[in-house]
């Protein structure tokens, strides 16, 4: 197939047949991991710039691992060195970063929809790193990818994500692309924290995660992130952990063959006991590993071509 | 100049008992005479009424003019042309100008600005507590001596009900209406769209009905402790149609209002991030959408009144989130509205009711309309006119309308005002 | 329409892979065994099969694609599908037969150079090609060629192979009658 998506922002702009595509061209990208030299020519000339308006090590880390890999020139912009900090609009800030031709621009904005605004405005190519409590496109793609690794088939598993549903643009992302490759999905936390209209989602909802974690192949935990909150929608961290936290006493409860995942950083105590985070069946270090060459893949496929 | 004959037109306005084609004669400032084959004197313009309708000026309960203190946005004269080109010939103004409209002397500097600048007739509204700040009452008598004809906090709610109960009682003694923004600030915190399944897709925080529920039946039973006529404003939940139409059950002085983006618009217009559909109260979903349109047909909900809310495109071309809430809704108002009557949701003489004599009744103003004698405020309109909105050719300084480019049916031609005419299309 | 002419039929293909399998047997003997390397799509398959074809030292055998290497992305609006490179041996200090279908401008075999060194130092590259057809536009040579045609810029060289294509043979499409 040829893929002629000029942005990445959503995973509902994305059809099963065009991740297919995606997770080819990233295993590709996984040989080239594996080299002595990990370093190919093919985006030689191409600008990316990464563009972070919320903190992040481990993803912006990551793309520009996958661009410098691909040869591209990436500069990184946070948000305290953008002229944000000094009241600059983001539809500025942008189009003054424009001036300066990159190829492709990787966002993450704390607004939900800030990325799609920058692809009407500008000629770049977008990537959505992550906007508000919308979606996360290329943590889905590489936790799928991760799924798909120790699982074969997507189809017909049944995965959870637990934690903050409401607040999470991961959870958003893997519910749309899990639903896409036919996968069961029930979100699970307090009900303060999984809004009533997730079922248009197409996924189940359970307020109680020890009775119902002997029916998940794959458990997807999310970071309760306290810097998102307002009123806590929790009485407090240990509360939650009681009942939302994965440690090696529920998980006897759990399938045998389950694994355990995270998009990290993990609040080790808090969703996922230390034992359970090192233990053989998490996949959290697989994950990010998956995100280098899922970004490399997703670069590579953005950067062809002129500007359009 | 200001001498005009219509010939040959619908003369509407059903609170007189009219509703014949003929001919009207303007002059001086007043319909000098209705009738039939009228010939025009030599100073006369005359105007082919032909196949068009000719209704009294329509009135706005709520329209935000910016002026003083956000002239980028709209003034005093573009809110007032705008509203003109929509068939308006008085419009009320909100207090949240800056500064803010709470004392006797920004009530009169906006009268005088509109004097000097305003295409029609301007009427204030003062604020119910000192700087939208819902600590402490607003000179609400003497503003209402300066010319005030209403009270509003509107775009904040009075979330201190005791303060709330205050000013309610002190409003009544003063016989002024209190019009209110209702929507309970603590369950709507950094909401910026309904709360429904358009909301959780997009990971937006919603703004749940229950918001508004809650601070309508919190308003009604101040209004019945109180006795103070309560006007709630761009009404937008099914559950604030109930709760009115069991307070007029009731026998309480209970008004409400829709605002035409309510009745045509839900959530879903708000995907794609669209900030054109970001207003306060938000679009809802379909069921209450058609809970207002209910509520207009039983007589519920009294007025339709525009919320006009201009905003530069540095208030609404940024993150959906952080963009200002509003729309600008003057020039489209009749049109929307006249759908609800193709749609046989109103009569048309229901609809003038809604746009004429129901707003100055909340107001306890006297309606003239149109008869002889009577100021010429008036509306010469051409119902099967289909047209499109652009929102470029608009007399507002602002672009913010989620209609631009709609194709409507119903046309504002002309507009007089005191027997100027203020606003003419060709 | 295109013209189109066939040069070589399936036997006279199968010859030339035997002609040049017999080729590589004898410069072994004095330089010693291969790894054979096809380049993607086309080469692949006649790596395999000319490996088929071989007998005696354990050859080993891999794929390689070069679009990462490329140096026309610019001129293209999407980027290449990309295939798997695939190399069991270490590169470093092997002795690599390249192979590809067609041998044209060279900027193909530049590509599959730089890709290989990246992969690690080889001893020696030697390259074979089914079809040199003229035209180079770098300072690149065959050192085993099946066929050799002189081909206007006009005209195309196309091999065919049954294990994607639906026919077998070599045509020479376009250009002048």
């Amino acid at each position: 197939m040829a893929f002629d998506f000029p942005h990445i922002l959503s995973m509902s702009n994305l059809s099963r047949e065009a991740m297919e595509f995606i997770f080819e061209t990233t295993d590709r990208f996984r040989e080239i991991a594996g080299r002595p030299i990990k370093k190919v020519p093919a985006l030689r000339g191409k600008t990316v710039i990464n563009l972070f308006f919320e903190n992040s090590t481990r993803t912006r880390t990551s793309f520009e691992i996958a661009g410098k890999r691909l040869s591209a020139d990436v500069i990184n912009i946070s948000k305290s060195a953008s002229s944000a900090s000094k009241g600059e609009s983001l539809v500025d800030t942008a189009k003054n970063l424009e001036a300066m031709s990159p190829d492709i621009l990787v966002v993450r904005h704390g607004s939900a929809g800030a990325p799609l605004l920058l692809s009407k405005m500008l000629k770049a190519r977008i990537i959505n790193a992550g906007d508000g409590a919308h979606e996360h496109p290329t943590q889905a793609l590489l936790d799928l990818l991760t799924i798909r690794d120790h699982k074969k088939n997507i189809a017909g598993l049944h995965v959870a994500i637990v934690g903050d549903i409401a607040h999470s643009r991961v959870a958003r992302s893997n519910m749309i692309a899990l639903r896409t490759f036919g996968a069961k999905v029930t979100v699970v936390g307090p009900k303060s924290l999984i809004p009533q209209e997730i079922k248009s989602f197409g996924v189940g909802v359970s307020y109680d995660l020890a009775k119902c974690i002997d029916q998940f192949d794959v458990i997807m935990m999310l970071r309760i992130q306290n810097e998102r909150l307002g009123l806590t929608p929790f009485p407090s961290l240990r509360e939650y952990s009681n009942f939302y936290g994965l440690n090696l006493n529920l998980l006897k409860c759990a399938k045998p063959d389950v694994v355990i995942m995270h998009p990290g950083p993990v609040n080790r105590g808090v969703e996922v006991a230390p034992e359970v985070a090192d233990a053989p069946y998490s996949l959290i270090l697989d994950q990010v590993k998956n995100g280098v060459a899922v970004r490399m893949a997703l670069l590579y496929l953005l950067g062809g071509g002129e500007n359009l | 100049m200001n001498h005009y004959l219509i010939k040959n037109v619908r003369i509407f306005d059903p609170e007189n008992h009219l509703d014949q084609v003929g001919d009207l004669r303007i002059s001086d400032g007043v319909i000098a005479e209705i009738g039939q084959n009228l010939n025009a004197n030599s100073k006369e313009t005359q105007i082919d009424g032909q196949d068009k309708i000719l209704f009294p000026g329509f009135v706005d309960l709520h329209t935000h003019l910016r002026e003083p203190g956000f002239e980028y946005k709209e003034s005093i004269a573009t809110g007032t042309q705008a509203a003109a080109a929509g068939g308006f010939t008085t419009i009320c103004c909100m207090a949240n100008t800056e500064p803010v409209n709470d004392n006797a002397a920004i009530t009169r500097y906006i009268l005088e600005k509109a004097q000097a600048a305003a295409a029609i007739e301007v009427w204030p509204i003062g604020a119910i507590t000192q700087g939208l700040a819902g600590e402490k009452l607003a000179e609400i008598g003497e503003m209402k001596s300066a010319g005030c004809v209403g009270i509003s906090d509107d775009g904040m709610t009075v979330m201190n009900s005791e303060l709330m109960r205050m000013g309610m009682d002190y409003a009544k003694g003063f016989e002024i209406p209190v019009i209110t923004h209702s929507i309970d600030a603590n369950l709507s915190r950094n909401g910026s769209m309904h709360e429904g399944q358009v909301s959780c897709e997009l990971g937006l925080k919603g703004v749940p009905a229950e918001a508004e529920d809650i601070i309508v039946a919190r308003d009604i039973y101040l209004s019945q402790l109180t006795g103070c006529h309560l006007h709630v404003a761009h009404v937008s939940t099914a559950g604030s149609v109930e709760l009115i139409r069991q307070a007029k059950q009731k026998g309480l002085v209970v008004t409400g209002e829709a605002a035409p983006h309510h009745f045509t618009l839900t959530d879903e217009a708000c995907r794609e991030y669209a900030t054109h559909a970001k207003m306060c109260p938000p679009l809802r979903s379909e069921e209450h959408r058609q809970a207002v349109i209910a509520g207009l047909s039983d007589g519920t909900l009294d007025v339709i009144a525009t919320d006009h809310a201009p905003h530069a495109t540095i208030d609404k071309e940024i993150e959906f989130d952080k963009a200002a809430f509003g729309i600008t809704g003057l020039e489209t108002a009749f049109a929307l509205s006249y759908a609800l009557v193709l749609e046989k949701k109103l009569s048309l003489a229901d609809l003038l009711k809604k746009l004429t004599v129901n707003p100055l009744k909340v107001l306890a103003k006297k309606y003239m309309g149109i008869q002889k004698s009577a100021p010429a405020n008036l509306a010469l309109v051409d119902l099967n006119k289909q047209w499109k909105y652009q929102v470029s050719e608009s007399f507002s300084k602002s672009r913010n309308s989620p209609f631009d480019g709609w194709d409507l049916q119903g046309q504002v031609l002309m507009t007089w005002y005191q027997g100027k005419r203020v606003f003419d299309r060709e | 329409m295109k013209k189109s002419r066939q040069i070589l039929n399936e036997q006279e293909l199968q010859a030339l892979l035997q002609k040049l399998a017999a080729e590589i047997s004898e410069t072994e003997k004095t330089q010693g065994p291969f790894h054979l390397v096809g380049i993607h799509r086309r080469g692949v398959i006649l790596a395999k099969r000319l490996l088929s074809l071989l007998e005696g030292p354990k050859r080993k055998l891999g794929s390689l694609d070069i679009n990462l290497y490329r140096d026309d992305f610019a001129q293209s609006s999407t980027m290449p599908v990309l295939r798997e490179t695939k190399i069991d041996f270490p590169v470093e200090k092997s002795r690599i037969l390249l192979i590809d279908d067609v041998l044209f401008t060279g900027r193909t075999i530049r590509s599959a150079l730089n890709a290989m060194m990246d992969l690690g130092r080889p001893q020696k590259v030697d390259l074979l090609v089914l079809v040199d057809r003229g035209g180079r536009e770098l300072p690149i040579q065959a050192d085993l060629v099946g066929l050799k045609l002189e081909v206007s810029d006009t005209e195309n060289v196309a091999v065919r192979l049954k294990e994607i294509d639906k026919e077998e043979g070599v045509w020479l499409l376009g250009g002048n009658t």
